[in-house]
């Protein structure tokens, strides 16, 4: 949202991640490059170890390249101070996670006010305005509940009001309906696809095919590297994916996801 | 993140494990506790022994021989009844001079005895020092002139040999010799450590045909006038030294025994507290394991908050507060128990106790202090958690 079209709102560019683990040096990502543009609704596919999380994390500015540039609302993330980039967190990005890592023990509300704490806004405009984002996720009259007192779909509509409370460009979201029934999993995706249609950029970390469908466009990810789309073909559907991006998601924003994703994917 | 907000942060992770934080605090109230009461008890002490000292008679000078001095050892005493004469004549009135011989004798009246403080004294005891007589009459000069065989007892000696009766014109015996009782003091209680109810005036003249003897132990002046009480002192010194040669003299006033009592005493004081404060350094450590705890218990919770753009120094800043929290609520409480505890056992024992506001400034000083030395360490490491290690832990 506060991004502006010259400046997509992330872009990653032959960025490597290297864990080390007890000496050994483990390769996470090997070179990814990608674009997450401001409006963009973007599912990142893989199997567990593929790098889909670490890129995530990359994206969310809560860890940094090995190589490569990283650049979240403009800024390169190389030359910020930690506190320059829980900053940078703060403004720009909204999390939403598989278990949804809500604080036990606080309300709904205080939840959702928990990233204006950081920003150091008073508590009165943080109620208020936690009060007010959990009307928009349809949980007005759950906002004084805390997470025991909550279904699952609620608490993640919950961490999604405390994504959303800041007005960052994008939400990351990590295997939102991991933890949920399909029918309350759907409704979230629901959710999150009207915010995305309200301008913010969505990305979506999944390992599941329907979920990853309804995305605008998809990335594949495989041994720390983007397989699909290819680099050099980015439109060709993937045997993987099969036959349903085209007509799930819709006419009107397929076109649109095509060009986006052409600008942003350079080759591994 | 705004201080405040931090503090409330604090405040509602300890009350989210009350008892792990009450027990964490309990390390820091007793050491914060036993910081407290014994120094006030120390507080107490020395107090007590300065009004003894101040209660023995305003103006005093104490002459022995010897050097007063740490270390040295007691001098046998070369004084006489002569040198007294003479310590009267540069003060200017008999009356202002009194002398001591005392040993221990076992004292009898009938088929009861007691073990007595004998002391042979002048006629002008009651003048130099504050006494008080319950029954009877003092000694006067013609029963120390004349060695007669009258004595004086205090409360506790006489309540020994006598019980209820009254005691005046009885006979007891001391170290063998027979005596009339002629009076007896008001009750004094303890004084340095000595009871001193438990003494037996006799005439000094008495006591030292009682003991072969024609020394004297100490002598004391009421000095007349204050402002000249040092001179006075160098005085009598300077006169006793011609007298006897060979030995030396020195003349102490109360302000001087109650600058060395009281350097003894906060040197006591100083190493009670020493000890006390061990135990609240053990207190810090627990605090400081428990915030250690509590920094790899509320992983998640860190990585959270780091993820919605907490800074390191916010998170450290979380924890540390939790730590000073921790210490000071219980630094409190101690001292709140430490009062109590000096305020009873000054009511309920013969230890006295007073509380300083120092004392209290300082208990609650140090344990902030223990808070943000042992909050530090966990503090730190809190707010250097990798956000994606801390997001995965389950």
């Amino acid at each position: 949202m506060s991004g502006t079209p010259a400046t997509p709102a992330i872009v990653v560019t032959d960025v490597t991640r290297t864990y080390q683990l007890d000496g050994v040096s483990v390769p996470a990502l090997r070179g990814v490059s990608l674009t997450v543009a401001d409006g963009d609704y973007l599912a990142i596919v893989g199997t567990s170890g593929s790098g889909k999380s670490t890129l995530m994390h990359l994206l969310g500015g809560l860890d940094r390249p090995t190589a490569g540039t990283l650049v979240i609302g403009g800024r390169d993330v190389a030359t910020l101070s930690p506190s320059e980039l829980a900053r940078l967190r703060n403004e720009t990005i909204g999390f939403v996670f598989q278990s949804f890592h809500l604080l036990a023990r606080t309300t709904a509300r205080d939840n959702v006010a928990l990233p204006l704490v950081y920003r150091g806004i008073g508590r009165r405009e943080r109620r208020s305005r936690a009060a007010e984002m959990l009307n928009r996720v349809g949980l007005a009259h759950r906002i004084d509940h805390r997470p025991n007192q909550l279904s699952g779909g609620e608490q993640q509509r919950v961490a999604i009001a405390r994504a959303l409370v800041t007005g960052p460009s994008v939400l990351l979201a990590d295997e939102p309906t991991g933890n949920l029934d399909s029918v309350t999993g759907r409704s979230v995706l629901t959710l999150l696809e009207s915010l995305n249609a309200e301008g913010v950029a969505v990305v979506l970390v999944t390992h599941d095919k329907e979920v990853a469908e309804r995305a605008h466009r998809q990335i594949v990810m495989r041994d720390g590297l983007i397989v699909e789309p290819p680099p050099e073909q980015p439109s060709a559907p993937g045997p993987e994916v099969g036959p349903a991006p085209g007509p799930e998601v819709g006419p009107a924003p397929g076109p649109e996801a095509g060009p986006m994703a052409a600008a942003g994917e350079g080759a591994a | 993140m705004r201080l405040a907000e931090a503090w409330r942060v604090a405040l509602d992770a300890l009350r989210a494990n009350r008892l792990r934080s009450i027990l964490t605090m309990l390390g820091v109230v007793i050491g914060v506790a036993a910081v407290v009461a014994l120094v006030g008890i120390g507080t107490g002490t020395k107090q007590q022994i300065e009004r003894q000292v101040e209660g023995l008679g305003s103006n005093l000078l104490i002459v022995v021989p010897g050097r007063l001095e740490a270390g040295s050892a007691p001098s046998v005493s070369t004084l006489s009844l002569d040198d007294v004469d003479a310590v009267s004549r540069i003060v200017g009135d008999r009356s202002r001079v009194a002398v001591t011989v005392a040993s221990g004798e076992t004292v009898r009246a009938g088929n009861r005895s007691t073990f007595a403080s004998m002391q042979g004294v002048l006629e002008t005891t009651p003048t130099v020092f504050v006494r008080h007589l319950d029954r009877g009459s003092y000694l006067t000069r013609s029963d120390v002139n004349t060695a007669r065989r009258v004595a004086v007892l205090g409360a506790g000696a006489a309540t020994q040999l006598f019980g209820d009766r009254d005691p005046i014109g009885r006979q007891i015996t001391v170290g063998g010799v027979r005596f009339r009782v002629i009076g007896t003091f008001e009750p004094l209680g303890q004084s340095l450590g000595v009871d001193r109810d438990s003494e037996v005036h006799i005439p000094v003249t008495a006591a030292q045909r009682l003991l072969g003897t024609d020394r004297i132990d100490a002598l004391a002046v009421r000095a007349p006038d204050r402002d000249r009480i040092d001179a006075l002192g160098a005085d009598i010194v300077k006169a006793l030294s011609e007298r006897h040669p060979d030995t030396d003299f020195s003349a102490v006033t109360q302000q001087q025994i109650l600058g060395v009592l009281g350097d003894i005493l906060g040197v006591l004081t100083g190493v009670l507290a020493a000890i006390a404060g061990i135990s609240l350094l053990v207190g810090g450590v627990g605090v400081s394991n428990i915030m250690l705890v509590s920094v790899r218990e509320r992983t998640k919770e860190i990585g959270l908050r780091k993820a919605v753009g907490a800074r390191p120094r916010d998170i450290g800043l979380q924890f540390l507060l939790e730590a000073v929290l921790l210490t000071t609520i219980g630094g409190v409480l101690g001292m709140a128990l430490g009062v109590t505890a000096a305020l009873l056992v000054d009511r309920l024992t013969p230890v006295p106790a007073a509380i300083t506001w120092w004392s209290l400034a300082l208990a609650f000083g140090v344990s902030a202090a223990v808070g943000i030395i042992f909050g530090v360490v966990p503090a730190q490491r809190a707010g250097r958690l990798d956000p994606v290690v801390a997001l995965r832990t389950e």
